[in-house]
């Protein structure tokens, strides 16, 4: 019988969700608006993915803000050791049924390639998106901010665009390793009811 | 040729009666739509506001026998209003552009249309607000040559006929000559009593039919704006705000702002009515810079703005009244002859010329997407002296601007393409001799060499008396036929994802979202998100196989 924690809370499970079905109107919406394909139509895709992204601003400064008061930003503090063990579980230990190496704990409940791959997703993808997104928002403020010189549209939708890829891509490897916890699915009823299993 | 002759002493039996026609000459022919002046909706002037009613002026209460008699009663009072005229362009026909230093107006300049003015005045000047322009020994001071009639006149019935040299009919007259069709003697008395302000009907007795016809020249100016609905013209509505075109070009002493020759392309600033400087026919001067709702769509719509002219959005098409305009005029053709050796017409199947012996090949087009380029106000034009390189398309009027360089902004234009004859030996364009009385006239003998010599001659320029037909384009700038906001244009209309045409493809210097995305980041971006989906669906597949393999074990 397997040992359950709790793990998330609930603004954190709230936060994971909402900020998941931003991400992914976000990217569903981008993308149209990138020219890839047909969905919603132009003004409509740019009318969500607007407020999709302001409404997504208004969460990370909540979760900003929780982080810090809550101490639990700490869970992001990367670390290099047992990534080595992490990396031979994923191409090797998960197919022979080896036991995962980590053990999620309330003061520790990402493992360490968790915690690099959401850093690098709040500390690069994160700013990179959001800046470029700001600037494309408030293109026409430009020449008031003296920014018109530095900045070409053009650059500033590639950014964007290489971003929206990068959180496209971690999406599919996160989304795919939600089922490599010590059951398929124990991560995600984690991440619904807030307890996961573990060994 | 006897059925010209014919014509020409049935025409000169009426017109030569005429002190002020002594000296015009037979009218063989004329262009289609020449007789499409008509009487016109005299619905503007019964709204008069006026606190004078003209035909209580004792000036008035006389049989004028002729134009200039009418504009002596009116000088009589208004006696400024000549000198006024003669100051402006409808006058003068001649612009100096003050940015390129040419010498331009309808006096000058040649175009694709019906070319160029010298050797054809008496029918050209039809258009003039003047009486008598019918050589280059035009008396430009005369007050009483001023015709005040034709832009004031509200009977609808005043008509200046191509031949006359800018006179109206005086005495009945056959018109078109051997059509058997009488043009009846206008009322000049009853026509001067009705004076008034200028309305949209008088504007477009000239304007709406530029180019020899209804909507042939502009594709944006035609007799559907007479009594337009709110869909063709949402100020000039005729239910609606039922603005007059000099509700834009506010006038001033008879000086008329709003010029292609020099047109405003950047309202930049605030151009609002009332401070000096500015353009008062821009949509600018009445909407401002940021026009849109003061919201999210608005702001965004404002900032389209910054590059757009208004006009890109708010004139989807043009020629929308239902009159075709000419995209295309090929004179290389001109001058074919039926078996009996009569000049002939094709008509297109909906009725246009197609073809039309004096003028070549055309083709008309309705509801006409515009072509799109950066315009920031300065045209050059192909002058006659300008050489030109006859393996190109020769620009008759350059649109200058850029994405850069900050004066531009994105304009809709008409774009018109002809054929027409150019001095070979000098490599520039030609005057050619299209109309009169004479043996070398185009329109009455097809003889290209006969009417090249004399309309060179007429303006005294070297001719090497070869020639060759080489292809022009003219551009015209969209800006009349403004549709109501819902027919704006919509946002995947340039923006549209992927496949398709967008209005703005072909503008250089833009960042379409949409539509200019990077292929290479595309192909790089999507071929690292398939192979992670690859990776991922391979290592879970591994996975099921090794679980399987695990319970088969067991």
């Amino acid at each position: 019988m397997a040992e359950k924690i709790y793990v998330f809370k609930r603004f954190e499970r709230f936060w994971h969700w909402s900020q998941a079905l931003l991400i992914i109107t976000l990217l569903v919406t981008g993308f149209e608006i990138h020219g890839s394909y047909k969905f919603l139509g132009f003004k409509e895709a740019v009318n969500l993915h607007t407020n999709a992204a302001w409404t997504l601003v208004g969460l990370w400064i909540f979760a900003i803000f929780w982080h810090f008061t809550t101490g639990e930003w700490k869970q992001y503090i990367p670390t290099l050791a047992k990534v080595d063990a992490m990396i031979k579980y994923y191409t090797h230990g998960i197919f022979v049924n080896a036991p995962h190496p980590f053990r999620a704990t309330q003061l520790r409940k990402h493992n360490p390639l968790q915690r690099l791959a959401y850093l690098g997703v709040m500390l690069f993808i994160g700013p990179l998106i959001w800046f470029t997104g700001w600037f494309y928002l408030f293109y026409d403020q430009w020449d008031e901010w003296q920014l018109d010189r530095y900045l070409s549209l053009e650059w500033v939708a590639f950014f964007h665009t290489v971003a929206a890829f990068m959180m496209l891509i971690f999406l599919i490897a996160h989304v795919y390793l939600t089922t490599a916890g010590h059951t398929p699915t124990s991560h995600l009823k984690a991440m619904i009811t807030g307890w996961e299993e573990v060994e | 040729m006897r059925i010209f002759i014919t014509s020409l002493s049935l025409w000169l039996a009426t017109a030569g009666a005429l002190p002020a026609l002594a000296a015009t000459t037979a009218v063989p022919t004329v262009a289609p739509g020449a007789h499409a002046y008509g009487p016109v909706s005299n619905e503007e002037a019964k709204k008069s506001t006026s606190t004078a009613d003209h035909s209580k002026f004792k000036e008035l209460q006389k049989d004028f026998k002729s134009g200039p008699e009418v504009t002596e009663a009116c000088l009589s009072c208004h006696t400024e209003a000549a000198k006024q005229v003669h100051a402006t362009q409808h006058w003068t026909w001649e612009f100096l552009n003050p940015k390129t230093n040419q010498r331009l107006g309808k006096k000058n300049v040649i175009n694709n249309f019906c070319t160029a003015i010298p050797s054809n005045y008496e029918f050209c000047t039809a258009c003039h607000v003047g009486y008598g322009w019918k050589d280059d020994k035009f008396d430009f001071t005369s007050e009483k040559n001023v015709d005040c009639l034709v832009c004031h006149e509200q009977t609808g019935t005043y008509k200046k006929v191509p031949g006359l040299a800018g006179h109206a009919v005086y005495k009945d007259m056959e018109f078109p000559p051997g059509s058997g069709k009488i043009l009846k003697a206008q009322d000049l008395r009853k026509i001067a009593q009705s004076v008034g302000k200028t309305t949209r009907n008088n504007c477009g007795t000239c304007h709406f039919y530029g180019g020899g016809g209804d909507a042939v020249k502009h594709g944006d100016l035609d007799s559907s704006l007479k009594a337009p609905k709110k869909y063709l013209d949402v100020h000039m509505d005729k239910d609606g705000l039922n603005f007059s075109c000099g509700t834009c070009h506010a006038t001033s002493g008879h000086a008329v702002p709003g010029s292609r020759y020099a047109p405003t392309a950047k309202a930049s600033g605030k151009f609002i009515r009332g401070k000096e400087g500015g353009n008062p026919a821009s949509c600018q001067s009445c909407h401002g810079d940021a026009p849109h709702q003061d919201n999210r769509e608005g702001a965004r719509l404002n900032q389209h703005a910054e590059k757009l002219a208004c006009q890109v959005c708010h004139i989807p098409e043009y020629a929308r009244g239902g009159r075709p305009t000419k995209m295309m005029w090929d004179w290389s053709t001109a001058g074919k002859l039926d078996k009996n050796g009569k000049p002939f017409v094709i008509k297109d199947s909906a009725g246009h010329e197609a073809y039309n012996s004096k003028k070549g090949d055309f083709r008309y087009e309705s509801n006409v997407i515009p072509e799109y380029i950066w315009f920031n106000g300065e045209v050059e034009y192909t002058l006659r002296e300008t050489k030109l390189d006859p393996s190109q398309v020769v620009q008759i009027n350059r649109f200058k601007g850029s994405p850069d360089d900050g004066k531009s902004k994105v304009w809709p234009i008409k774009r018109f393409t002809g054929k027409q004859p150019y001095d070979v030996g000098h490599n520039q364009l030609v005057v050619f001799h299209t109309y009169g009385a004479d043996d070398a006239a185009f329109w009455s003998n097809f003889d290209w060499d006969k009417a090249l010599a004399w309309g060179m001659k007429e303006i005294g320029a070297e001719y090497s008396g070869k020639f060759a037909f080489v292809s022009t384009e003219m551009s015209w700038p969209i800006t009349h036929m403004v549709a109501p906001k819902g027919d704006a244009l919509s946002c995947a209309q340039c923006h549209q994802p992927g496949s398709g045409v967008g209005r703005l493809d072909k503008v250089p210097g833009l960042y379409l979202p949409g539509r200019s995305a990077n292929p290479w980041l595309d192909r790089i971006g999507w071929t690292l998100a398939l192979l992670t989906l690859i990776g991922v669906l391979i290592h879970g597949g591994i996975r099921i196989v090794m679980y399987k393999k695990r319970g088969s074990a067991h």
